[in-house]
């Protein structure tokens, strides 16, 4: 998956740009994301249902993937069925 | 990854909140990214292969350069105080551009060039009439460059720093949270669109969500006026403004600046005193100290309020003298400090600054200066205490850096040699309070010549170079002092005029 590919969830609004991936299956609310919205909607996962909020970033503990949210939803990002969390970044004064 | 994802996700988030304040004219995030897709339309039907900007700021700055991001197009803010005939070969390098700005200019100068000039009202309201001629359009995936900033050239021909969409978002995304400012949040902008300082205020402050006020030509007195009216709360400034602001202020201007949480500095050597003023006048902001490169996106290095207020407050000479300090590397940043066998120098060493990450570009259109290891030498020189804070003791090549103008010390010398009574000159920085850095000179006359009058040399470098780099100090001595490799000791010429 190349850096900047946006993927859209299949369960939610969710949208996201990836920053950094490898082969495993980036999935929002429990499914699959993909580049395009399917035609029917997936169900929402009720494990995978805590939300996005935009302009976060959410990795995976091995630091493989860093995706960065673009649109907010109901799901929440997982990669292989592992949660992902949000990178927590400490703020800096702003220097410009 | 494209920046204007930037302008985007600020617009989806926000589309009605003010983002910029240009000449009493608000535009929101939605006026922005609009007329961004507009100026897209015109630089895809104009066929340039830049986009360049040959004015002061003002919102064709943010739109074009978001238009051009999202056509594919590098950037290309020029310095108009140039002089003719050198604006004339940058913008010869760069043909054909869609060029904003001086449209009388750019046709007297390179009319023969093939770009495409628009003043800057044109282009701000074609961009904004202008519609995609279809809802789908493709934009540029962001794999390329970005900015094109050329550098002062003081040594030779300015050198075309690039500047990836990859490394102007590593430095957004790692440094500012989305969306994370109030508001009520507004930073004031007194850098020009040309310098890096400048496109890194806009693309912060648009994700951050925070209000840019702009001020084109900067005056203490409509700065002040500014900060009041707009009840700003962040703002940067140059060593060389805070010095006149603060003269300002002592000389009876007044304004309400209560709001004015975060000031932050950069692009010369901040004198002590100024800063030391500073805090006492400004008793409620806090002060951020930034040390960046054009080649590295900005910021790489920052001294924070509290290390300001602590150094401020201390007793301890170390602890007070962090004052003076550059801070420490951002977290998204590795710092070495190199001897000149490029051996990675240890705490208290003084070598040449080097830094490493995403931001850093080190790419130039002719050639990249990183090393294998991706590691890009900043040509600056200093050193990291025990405590990890950076000190800057001058560029690595004797640049002068006067009120954040870079002038070589070359030139000047090379205009005292052509008076008939020089035999030899060195120019160096001296210490001002006014400019952060001034020129000082050293002559020695030639045999059996009575040293020339100081006025008749100032007028000389006047006459034939700008007014800037006229000597504020001037030394006659016997001789220069040189080493053993007949290479000019500069340290000891610039101690010899402290004295």
């Amino acid at each position: 998956m190349k850096p900047g590919t946006r993927l859209k969830s299949a369960a939610c609004d969710t949208e996201v740009m990836v920053i950094r991936a490898a082969d495993g299956t980036i999935e929002c609310g429990g499914a699959p994301m993909g580049e395009a919205k399917p035609d029917e909607a997936a169900p929402l996962s009720a494990d995978f249902s805590a939300g996005t909020l935009m302009g976060k970033r959410y990795v995976d503990t091995d630091g493989k993937y860093e995706l960065l949210c673009v649109k907010p939803g109901k799901g929440s990002l997982s990669v292989d069925g592992v949660a992902l969390v949000v990178k927590d970044a400490k703020p800096l004064p702003a220097s410009d | 990854m494209n920046i204007a994802l930037l302008l985007e996700m600020a617009a989806e988030a926000a589309p009605d909140r003010v983002g910029l304040v240009c000449d009493g004219k608000r535009w929101t995030y939605g006026d922005l990214l609009e007329a961004a897709r507009g100026a897209f339309e015109l630089i895809q039907e104009s066929e340039a292969e830049y986009v360049a900007l040959l004015d002061e700021s003002s919102e064709a700055a943010v739109i074009a350069v978001f238009g051009a991001a999202l056509a594919g197009v590098p950037y290309c803010p020029l310095n108009y105080r140039l002089p003719d005939a050198d604006l004339g070969a940058l913008l010869g390098r760069i043909a054909p551009a869609l060029v904003i700005g001086d449209e009388e200019r750019v046709i007297r100068i390179a009319g023969d060039q093939g770009h495409t000039v628009f003043t800057r009202e044109e282009f701000t309201l074609k961009a904004q009439e202008t519609y995609p001629a279809d809802d789908a359009r493709e934009y540029d995936p962001g794999e390329g460059v970005a900015i094109q900033l050329f550098t002062s050239g003081t040594t030779a021909a300015p050198k075309a720093a690039i500047l990836r969409h990859s490394n102007l978002l590593g430095y957004i995304l790692g440094t500012v949270e989305f969306a994370s400012a109030d508001e009520s949040d507004a930073a004031l902008v007194v850098v020009p669109p040309y310098h890096i300082a400048g496109i890194s205020a806009l693309l912060s402050s648009i994700y951050a969500g925070r209000k840019i006020v702009m001020l084109p030509n900067f005056t203490p007195e409509e700065w002040l006026r500014l900060v009041e009216a707009e009840a700003i709360t962040n703002a940067f400034v140059v060593p060389t403004m805070l010095t006149r602001i603060i003269t300002a202020m002592e000389n009876g201007v007044t304004a309400e600046l209560s709001t004015l949480r975060a000031v932050a500095y950069g692009g010369g050597k901040m004198p002590l005193e100024v800063i030391t003023k500073a805090l006492g006048l400004f008793p409620e902001a806090g002060f951020t100290n930034a040390y960046g490169l054009t080649e590295t996106s900005s910021t790489v290095a920052l001294l924070g309020p509290d290390d300001h207020r602590e150094a401020f407050a201390s007793d301890d000479p170390k602890v007070r003298a962090r004052l003076a300090s550059l801070g420490k590397p951002i977290p998204t940043v590795e710092m070495e400090i190199r001897g000149e066998n490029g051996e990675v120098l240890g705490p208290g060493e003084p070598g040449e600054i080097y830094v490493r990450g995403e931001q850093v570009s080190g790419e130039y259109k002719e050639k990249s200066a990183l090393d294998p290891e991706g590691w890009f030498p900043t040509r600056d020189a200093g050193y990291i205490d025990e405590h990890g804070y950076l000190f800057l003791s001058g560029r690595a090549d004797d640049v002068i850096v006067r009120g954040g103008e870079n002038m070589s010390p070359g030139e000047i010398e090379d205009v005292l040699l052509t008076h008939p009574a020089v035999a030899d000159a060195c120019a160096c920085a001296i210490p001002s309070v006014e400019w952060g850095e001034a020129v000082g000179v050293a002559i020695v006359p030639r045999e059996g010549c009575d040293a020339p009058d100081e006025q008749e040399l100032k007028d000389l470098v006047r006459a034939r170079l700008r007014s800037s780099r006229v000597p504020e100090k001037i030394a006659v001595v016997g001789e220069l002092p040189y080493n053993e490799m007949g290479k000019l000791l500069r340290r000891k010429v610039k101690e010899l005029l402290a004295e």
